[in-house]
């Protein structure tokens, strides 16, 4: 569905991505972690064409990306992608944020794309919550209403660029939920994350970047329980607490946090 | 005071009307309305021209704005009045002449007031609409526009509000508006230049001052839509320090 073909990407003279090749799979949920810095949220970015390339190609569903020839706009109302700090409209209420696109870039009538919202705000348990302003709504309700609002362009594939990183961590947890449900309805996700007790349960596979260059990809058990790479095991490594308990949520805890 | 309002009061208000052309202060305000509504769409369109990502558009337009407001309005008024293909000589085209010397005068100010409320929003929103499939134009159209424009309203405000006391320059020009008025008025009292000039202070006084409050309160209603500030601008602007 996506595939990345020698991707290079450069900031001046700093190469952010490195002959990035990489192939995603139609339903596939792969989570993308790295240090800070690494290229990751860049590697997404170029994805819906918000960062451009330097050199390779990135296919979305056999059609290149930055090539020439290609509608923008038709190729991101096909890319649904979910930022870090939300950017939800403020100035308009979440079933407003929910409507806007599809009303202007699908062409649905009011009524028909009011519908949609609400299923999808319904979705996210935010029925009741449609009329406020995203400031009246907590982080992990805002996080929330962002998915929804990408979910009504219908994507083929789903970006998340560290969904859960700018939120209180009492809310992590609630927009996860939401995250792997969506993976097990079968959507393509690629999301970028430190949550690796969340990419372990739901991710199909890891991808670890590393100054722009992919270290490692595996299926999400053998990443954790035997990364071939010694690159991924120093990463996995430092993310380890000094403290006794582990930072990320591992899935028995973050079950027993919703329930 | 009350003997020049009582022998005057018409030819302040509508000049020679209905015996000659429309003047005085109903003169004033269609000259203030007409610019007003003029220049704010002219601003904002100059506004987004300036941060356009075409350089065609870019140029020519910041060019405009730095020779304009490097310009007194005095100036730009004088341009009109001789350059502006057809603007002299010609029955009663000094209210074309004036009209168009502030809506470009006007427009450049605003235009800088536009460009200020949509550099000085977060990039996220524009990414965040153009990630839906939302063309350049319809980003700028729902999302930015509406919240930088909200942001800048005090200073839009004030720039209206500013427009309408340069309506009086028309003086100038020969153009029988509020201030032309008295001047007439003036000359043939002679004695009573202190009443004429304090009716002109305090009428302009009264159409500024009466803008700037209904402002303020459109301002403090739009509260509960204002989201980001629950209770309104109002007082989020009274909890900064003076």
């Amino acid at each position: 569905m996506i595939e990345f073909r020698e991707v290079s990407k450069r900031h001046g003279d700093t190469l952010v991505l490195d002959r990035v090749s990489l192939r995603i799979a139609s339903g596939e949920t792969v989570v993308v972690c790295g240090p800070s810095g690494s290229g990751k949220s860049t590697l997404l970015r170029t994805i819906n064409r918000l960062e451009p390339i330097n050199s390779g190609s990135i296919l979305l569903e056999g059609q290149d990306i930055h090539g020439p020839s290609l509608g923008l706009d038709a190729l991101r109302a096909r890319v649904g992608f979910v930022f870090q700090g939300f950017n939800l409209f403020p100035h308009l209420t979440a079933l407003q944020n929910c409507m806007l696109a599809p009303m202007h870039v699908l062409g649905l009538a009011p009524d028909a794309a009011r519908a949609r919202a609400m299923e999808l705000l319904a979705r996210m348990g935010l029925a009741d919550r449609a009329a406020a302003w995203p400031a009246q709504l907590s982080g992990g309700q805002q996080q929330r209403v962002a998915i929804a609002r990408a979910l009504a362009m219908q994507p083929a594939v789903l970006l998340l660029d560290e969904p859960t990183s700018a939120l209180d961590p009492e809310m992590v947890s609630e927009v996860l939920l939401v995250i792997r449900d969506l993976a097990h309805q079968g959507m393509t996700l690629v999301c970028v994350t430190h949550e690796l007790g969340f990419a372990r349960e739901v991710a199909d596979r890891v991808v670890l970047i590393d100054a722009g260059r992919v270290v490692e990809v595996a299926p999400a058990a053998s990443f954790f329980d035997h990364p071939a790479e010694e690159r991924t095991r120093q990463f996995l490594a430092k993310l380890r607490s000094p403290f006794a308990q582990p930072t990320a949520l591992e899935p028995a805890a973050l079950h027993a946090k919703i329930s | 005071m009350s003997s020049v309002l009582h022998d005057y009061w018409a030819y302040f208000l509508v000049g020679q009307y209905p015996n000659g052309p429309l003047g005085g202060l109903a003169l004033t305000l269609l000259l203030g309305v007409s610019a007003v509504t003029l220049a704010l769409p002219f601003g904002v369109l100059l506004g987004l021209a300036r941060l356009s990502p075409w350089r065609a558009l870019r140029w020519p337009v910041m060019a405009l704005v730095y020779v304009v407001r490097g310009s007194p309005l005095l100036m730009v008024v004088f341009w009109a009045y001789f350059f502006m293909p057809g603007s002299s000589g010609r029955g009663n085209s000094q209210f074309a002449t004036m009209l168009a010397a502030l809506v470009v005068f006007n427009g450049a100010y605003l235009a800088e007031i536009v460009r200020s409320g949509l550099e000085a929003l977060p990039r996220g929103q524009l990414e965040a609409a153009r990630s839906l499939g939302l063309g350049y134009l319809q980003a700028m159209r729902h999302v930015v526009l509406p919240q930088a424009l909200r942001n800048v309203l005090p200073s839009l405000v004030s720039q209206l509000v500013v427009t309408i006391k340069e309506t009086s320059l028309g003086y100038i020009i020969g153009l029988t508006e509020f201030t032309f008025i008295a001047t007439q008025v003036d000359s043939q009292l002679i004695t009573h230049s202190t009443a004429v000039y304090t009716l002109v202070a305090l009428t302009y006084f009264a159409l500024c001052g009466g803008l700037s409050l209904l402002a303020r309160r459109l301002d403090a209603r739009s509260g509960p839509q204002a989201g980001p500030r629950p209770g309104g601008w109002a007082q989020a602007r009274r909890a900064v320090p003076a």
